[in-house]
């Protein structure tokens, strides 16, 4: 039995020697999803199919044809995303779409060798943060089930805490990759824009949209990352440098934080600084218009693509979704086309703020779970919109299309997990993932643990 | 009415018709609960409009 929270980069040198079967991998990873139905972390389970796989993949490892990457590892698709012959439903009571083709990102998790053990739950159309909006039941945070896994991708992070996979695919339009994985004490990595194909992914803001890996450490997102580019056997980049230079922009993006958040990023970037890393104070120009401009982007983006299913479905939807479909019906061109100008000046502006630094160090969320249901949070004394205080640090690099990546920093005094945020330069995912490992060891205490300690 | 905020004068939908007509919309399509987000929204409309003229346009006005 393999411990259930161990890495993928523990448990592939033990399938490739045989120590561990892939069978037995999946098997867990299907008891551990039997055990917590209440947290109705996936939608579709596909059991048969990953068993099959499964044996295919230890039989061709006994053969001695162990294919590295991630051959023999079960990971998990969110529902966003098509897998061949099983329905993507989006989290949907409106009726899912049946792909007979894989998504080119499942594609080459495939051809990596992964095994798909099941479709996650998620904020209906991924429009929402806390994924509890879903036609399939809300995600329940494992610690508690009356707080949010955070989202759209909940289920996903869920999965990764409760080790019900090894890995998972989420999608990330406004933080829906970053949000849950600092919710669950996770990795989470949003590459730049158009790095990864969205093709065979229900859209929800074309030019927002991206898809990513979610993953128990840095390690293993590089795994991932580097199996959906269709890399996964070349060398792992690797550098020689001992120091970086970390850009902390703290007007807006520290102004209002939960104090354990603020404490986080606090002891992240004192380790840091001990460790001979540069840290120097910058500022993103204009970074108080994020909201604006990300508002009068997504929604008519995501009316566009949605119109034809509310023409004959509308009663279908839960009623947040359906709302913020119906407003960004009601926006106009000429406001659409101010908000992308000033995408352009944002991008610049984060451009600038990185200039001589190598990333900057962020919050990734500036609270810890939310309690499901609620519509405002107490963010430091001062009342916020659920999904405008879960949204505020992430959804400006949706906007410029910077590559950025969520890492665990450590809990509250109760225990719920909180999250600093790496954002790099717009061709510099695998720079960033580098780095990111160098940051890992400082922002969890260096324990390395996930999940804020749930047991 | 919005106050507190400049709203750009060479908008050709300025943001008390735009929220009048939108909300007069929703009303008639039986959606009455979109019109404190479409509040909301002007809010932020008001906010963009702004920053477009604030940020990158003031070369342009007289």
């Amino acid at each position: 039995m393999i411990a259930e929270r161990q890495s993928i980069r523990q448990v592939m040198p033990l399938l490739r020697s045989g120590d561990v079967s892939p069978v037995d991998l999946v098997r867990q990873c299907l008891e551990r999803i039997d055990a917590r139905p209440e947290l109705n972390a996936f939608i579709t389970v596909m059991r048969d199919s990953a068993l099959s796989e499964a044996h295919t993949a230890e039989r061709q490892i006994a053969a001695g044809r162990y294919r590295g990457g991630l051959h023999g590892i079960p990971i998990s698709v969110k529902d966003l995303v098509d897998v061949a012959g099983t329905p993507t439903t989006a989290g949907s009571a409106v009726p899912p779409r049946s792909p007979d083709a894989d998504a080119p990102i499942v594609t080459r998790l495939r051809e990596a060798g992964a095994i798909i053990v099941g479709k996650t739950n998620l904020h209906e159309f991924a429009f929402g943060t806390t994924s509890e909006e879903s036609a399939f039941g809300p995600v329940r945070h494992p610690r508690d089930p009356s707080r949010s896994a955070g989202g759209s991708s909940g289920g996903a992070a869920v999965a990764l805490l409760e080790g019900m996979c090894f890995g998972s695919i989420g999608t990330d339009t406004g933080g829906s990759i970053r949000i849950p994985s600092a919710v669950c004490g996770i990795v989470g990595l949003k590459p730049a824009f158009g790095e990864l194909p969205c093709d065979g992914i229900v859209a929800l803001s074309t030019t927002l949209d991206h898809v990513g890996p979610m993953a128990r450490s840095v390690a293993d997102v590089s795994v991932m990352f580097r199996a959906m580019t269709g890399t996964a056997n070349t060398d792992e980049p690797s550098s020689s440098r001992r120091s970086y230079v970390f850009g902390v922009p703290e007007t807006y993006f520290c102004d209002r934080l939960h104090p354990a958040v603020r404490a986080g990023l606090a002891r992240t970037r004192d380790a840091l600084a001990r460790a001979g890393h540069e840290i120097r104070t910058v500022t993103v120009d204009h970074a108080p218009r994020t909201p604006d401009v990300y508002l009068h982007i997504v929604l008519p983006e995501a009316s566009w693509y949605h119109a034809p299913l509310l023409a004959q479905y509308a009663d279908r939807y839960s009623r947040g979704v359906r709302l913020r479909l119906e407003m960004g019906r009601y926006i106009l061109a000429e406001d659409y086309a101010r908000a992308r100008h000033l995408r352009t000046i944002l991008r610049r502006a984060v451009d600038e703020a990185m200039t001589g630094c190598d990333v900057l160090l962020l919050p990734t969320l500036p609270i810890p779970s939310p309690t499901l249901g609620a519509t405002t949070v107490d963010v430091d004394g001062t009342a916020e919109p659920i999904r405008a205080a879960m949204l505020r640090l992430t959804q400006l690099f949706n906007i410029t299309g910077h590559p950025a990546i969520a890492l665990p920093a450590g809990t509250t005094d109760d225990g719920w997990p909180v999250s600093v945020q790496l954002v790099g330069p717009l061709d510099g995912t695998a720079r960033l993932i580098e780095i990111a490992s160098v940051v890992e060891a400082y922002s969890t205490g260096g324990d390395g643990s996930v999940g804020g300690g749930t047991g | 009415m919005i106050t507190g905020l400049v709203i750009s004068d060479w908008c050709f939908v300025t943001i008390e018709d735009w929220l009048k007509a939108a909300c007069e919309d929703a009303e008639r399509r039986g959606l009455a609960d979109l019109k404190p987000l479409l509040e909301s929204l002007a809010r932020s409309l008001a906010a963009l409009r702004d920053a477009d003229r604030l940020i990158d346009r003031a070369h342009l006005v007289p």
